[in-house]
Formats: structure tokens, sequence, C-alpha cells
């Protein structure tokens, strides 16, 4: 209640309190990071007008604007903005920013708002706040430093807030009966000076995806190979319905893709169940997982440090353990 | 603009990322009496890359610039970098206790590229203290040159007037930008392995230039932190887990902690 109170307080001694939240779509509808964002940016102050980019921006938009909280809906489709290239993107952010005057910009902490981000704190003079874990107040944040070893509450002196959002910090916000108008951006601006967008290469994969998987199974450097990597932990995955991820020593090795790397420099998750294949648990490591509801660890060294975290652990051969535990699941 | 690149590489004196941090009594900061300090991991692949791209390319690199912000103790990282093969290096002395903040030293970094007259600036994708990973794209913004980040590889094609293309670490994959020079990159940790300094080229790095400033001789008087730390405090730790034998108490235990 007194939040409440403080709430209202806060908005009525300003003009208004508007956050402007940076959306992105993937092939089924809005990432499940910005729905995460969109629920930050509502625990900030109503109202939350999303902005969605690029060619294909109306069915993105569509499906924002049904979603739970999101009051109006920005498109500026354009296939100038696809890609979300932060030199593209920032100039445009900044003018909407500034001509509708919203206190607040939020972007998911993904590897598109790493990038948009920092370049528009830039445009604005503003000093961005990152990766976001708890809204204590609309100028006053918590975020994980030194690897998540320590969380700093941060209050900004800025009159434009900008943050990223950690995503696995915030529930996603609810898509359903919600209908927000949703309106074109008709002005543009040149930065006149970006890197051009040549090709990309994305992984393919049937299983949920690692940020957002409710289970994650994930290997290590005791898994020795690529060919182990793919015998002991796919089926594993496959039969619990979980996302693969994987240690920084297993995609140094080659065991799987880099976008599977789960810690400090790669993917921060927080499912349901994760399970530790062969990883050892290094600071890097643990910084991606440790908010995981319930941490499994299998290891041969019972010395690791992943039991320090585990709410299970069993020490053994994972390569005798996990075959009897995918069968027996 | 000159032909040959001239590479600016910002590194950053941090606590070794083998330590694990204590917060100080206070709960205002971090311990940093008598805890080892390292060049910032992801600040070394980028020294690296800028050596690797000399060596490749033997008459592309004109320069290769090393700038550090911090206390005087962060000359020790410059000598490093020295050694490591950059030809001169600053060192902007800060006296606040403070770390300075990615867009203070943006704005400094911009004062040492137009000094400089660096047309490349390559620099770690975070430091791993304050974890931000913004000092590139807020350099990149101040300047309105092209940034790439997350680098994993880096081409430069001198045929086509120093044509470079960049490929990224992304969600779900990777993909590669290609952009015209000034530009900057960040470096993820893919990129390279960096190398050793020998100990012949640490003496040999005592004799290069290491050129001291304060933020008054690049004209900007005042470090000014625009967010400021309340608190810091240690996450919440994680009850004590239960070892089992085998598998059966495994899923056993999982289902107890309806996990499955």
């Amino acid at each position: 209640m007194a939040s409440y109170i403080a709430k209202r307080l806060f908005s009525r001694s300003r003009v208004r309190l508007d956050t402007l939240a940076l959306v992105e779509g993937v092939s089924n509808g809005v990432s499940p990071a910005s729905l995460s964002t969109i629920t930050a940016a509502t625990e900030i102050g109503e109202p939350v007008t999303a902005i969605v980019f690029g060619s294909n921006g109306d069915s993105v938009a569509e499906a924002v604007a049904k979603t739970e909280g999101v009051s109006k809906v920005l498109v500026a489709k354009d296939g100038e903005y696809d890609h979300c290239l932060a030199e593209k993107v920032s100039p445009l952010l900044k003018k909407i920013i500034e001509d509708q005057k919203f206190t607040h910009f939020l972007t998911a902490g993904s590897s598109i708002g790493k990038s948009v981000l920092p370049r528009l704190g830039a445009l604005l003079d503003v000093q961005p706040v990152s990766e976001i874990i708890k809204v204590v107040d609309p100028t006053t944040f918590v975020r994980p430093i030194y690897a998540g070893n320590a969380l700093a509450t941060v209050k900004s002196k800025d009159s434009i807030i900008l943050a990223s959002v950690r995503a696995s910090a915030f529930p996603p916000a609810e898509v359903g009966g919600a209908t927000a108008p949703v309106e074109q951006v008709t002005e543009s601006v040149e930065s006149g000076n970006s890197a051009e967008f040549v090709s990309e290469q994305i992984v393919k994969s049937e299983r949920p995806e690692l940020g957002s998987a409710t289970r994650v199974v994930s290997g290590g450097r005791g898994l020795k190979n690529k060919e182990t990597f793919d015998q002991l932990i796919d089926p594993l995955a496959t039969k619990l319905n979980a996302a693969i991820g994987a240690s920084r020593a297993a995609v140094d090795s080659g065991f799987c893709d880099n976008s599977l790397q789960v810690g400090q420099t790669g993917k921060i998750v927080a499912p349901d169940l994760y399970i530790a294949v062969g990883i050892s648990g290094a600071i890097q490591h643990l910084a991606g997982m440790k908010d995981s509801k319930v941490i499994v660890a299998i290891n041969k060294d019972a010395d690791a440090p992943i039991f320090n975290v585990a709410d299970v652990g069993l020490v053994g051969d994972l390569n005798e353990v996990i075959p009897e535990l995918t069968k027996k699941l | 603009m000159s032909s040959k690149l001239r590479i600016l590489v910002p590194v950053k004196r941090v606590i070794d990322f083998a330590i694990k941090p204590r917060i100080n009594k206070t709960g205002t900061g971090i311990e940093t009496k008598g805890v080892k300090f390292s060049i910032n991991p992801f600040c070394d692949i980028a020294l690296e890359e800028s050596l690797r791209l000399r060596e490749n390319n033997q008459d592309l690199v004109e320069n290769i610039h090393a700038v550090s912000i911090g206390p005087l103790k962060s000359q020790d990282i410059l000598r490093t970098a020295l050694a490591k093969g950059a030809d001169n290096s600053t060192l902007i002395e800060t006296t606040t206790d403070n770390d300075v903040e990615p867009l203070q030293v943006a704005k400094l970094i911009k004062k040492i590229v137009e000094k400089e007259k660096s047309n490349l600036v390559i620099l770690g994708k975070q430091s791993i203290d304050d974890d931000f990973n913004q000092t590139g794209q807020i350099l990149a913004g101040l300047l309105n040159w092209p940034q790439a980040t997350n680098a994993s590889k880096i081409e430069i094609n001198p045929d086509q007037n120093n044509e470079v293309f960049v490929t990224r670490e992304i969600d779900g994959g990777e993909d590669i930008l290609k952009s015209k020079l000034p530009m900057i990159i960040t470096t993820d940790l893919r990129l390279n392995e960096p190398r050793y300094a020998s100990l012949q080229n640490i003496m040999k790095a005592k004799k290069k230039p290491l050129n001291k400033l304060k933020p008054q001789d690049l004209g900007i008087d005042k470090i000014e932190n625009k967010l400021e730390i309340l608190k810091i405090e240690e996450p919440p730790s994680r009850q004590a887990g239960v070892k089992v034998e085998n598998v059966d108490q495994l899923i056993e235990k999982l289902k107890e902690l309806k996990a499955i």
C-alpha cells in the first residue's frame, strides 16, 4: 500500500510517468525476454508504450497489443530497422523519447538490448543501468555486479532513466485479452554512420529457448568430447523437454554452439530445474544459473564447487549415471 | 584520413577473475585491500586482436595505443599491454574512490581518440567487475561511428579500403556486419587466446612511452557519476543441498522437490 501511495504521489509530482519499452519479435510472437521487460516496465508506473522495429513489425505489434500492461504500441515498420542495428534505431528512439516526453526506456538485456541501450545513452547524455533484477522505485534499481557475487542498489540522478532488464528476474507478462491501440511511427532519423548487416546464422532447434526454458540440462568439460555430449545430453534433455546449455569449457572445446553458453558472459537462466552434468562450477558459470529453483549436480569430483550450490548432488561417472537417469525418468 | 590503422585499446584494471570478491564492512563497495588485480580479461582479448591484426597484415597497422582510466596503480596493466606489444600508452589518472561510470569513461576515451587520431577502437565487451557492457557502445554513440559488439572474428580487407567484417555472437547464433573505418569493435571471449608477455619484452616495455594525464588535461574538469550506490549486499545464499548415492535416490529426491 505504501509503495502504491508513493507511486501516486510520485506520478503527480511530475508531469507524468511514462515508460517506453523496446520489444523484440520472434517467429511466433513476442520474445520471452521482451515479455519480462514489459513486466518490469509495469512495476515502474503506468502507462507502458511498446515499440517494435522492422519490416515484420505489424505482426509483432499485433501480439504486443494483446499483452497485459501495454497501453499503446508504436511500430517503426521499415526494412532499415531489420536486425535492430543500434546505429539505426538509437537516433529514432532518442527523438521519440524527447518528443513524447518518456521518462523511462526499458529493453531486455538481450544482444540487441545491450547493443542499443548504451548508444542511446550517449545520444541522450544518460548513464544507463544494465541488467536490473528489481525495481525498488521509479529511479532506484537492484543489479548484480561481480558476476552476481554482489547486488548493488543504485539510484539514478538522470532525468530520463534508461535500463536493461534481466529477463530471468521478472515473470513474462501475460498475452491475452488486452487490446492496446497500434500506431505507426512516421518520422525517421538518419545516423548516417552505420555498420551494414551482411548475414546471420541462427542455430535451429526444436527445443525450448535456453533463456526462458523451465528446465535446462547443461554439459561441461567432464563430457570429454562432442560425441559424448550429444549422446548423453540430448536424450536427457529430450526426455525432460529441457533446453540444452553448456559451460564455457564445453563451448571452447567445440562440444556445442557458442549460443548455448550459460554464465556471466553467456546466457543468464533461472529455470525450475537445472541439471549440471560434468560442470565444476566456476564463478563465471554460477553467475549464469545460481538463481535456478532446483539445481542438480552430477560430477565425479566430490569436491567440485558446483556441489556447494546444488540442491541435489550425485557423485558418479556421468557415462553411467546419465543413461540410467534418462532411462528411468 | 590515412589509410593505415591507428588502433586504440582501452584496458581496465579489475580484481582478478579467479578471486571471489568480498563486500566491505560498510556495505558500500568491494574490499580491494590486499586483493590481486589484473587486466580485465576482455580487454586482454582486445589487445591481443589488435596485435594479431598487425602481425597478419604487416603494413596495415601504424600504431597501437593502450589507454587506461583509474588510480595510479593502473599503470601496471599498461606496462603489461606495452610488454605484449602496444607501441605507447596513456594513463588518465583519477582520484575518486568509486569506479568511473561508462558514460564518463567513454567521454574521456573520446578525447584520447581525437588526440591519437585513432580510426579503430577495440574494447572488451564488458568489465568483469561492474558488468555494465556499455563503454564501447556509448563511445560509438558519442563519436557517431559504426559499432560491432561481441566480436568473435574480425577480418580487415586492405584491398577494399580497409573494409572490416565482424562476426558477432548474438542470441541464438551469430551474424556478420560490414563497416568502413572508423569504427568501434567490442570483443567476446571467443575472439582469441591472449599471449603472455616474455620477460625480455617486460624489460623492454619499461622504456616504452607511458603518458600520464589528469582528466583536467583533457578538458574534463569533473567526473560526475550519475548512479548513486545506495548499498552493496550479498546475494541470498542457497540452502545446503543433499548428496544422493544413486540414480533412484536422485529421481526420488527430484519428485520430492516437485522438480519433475
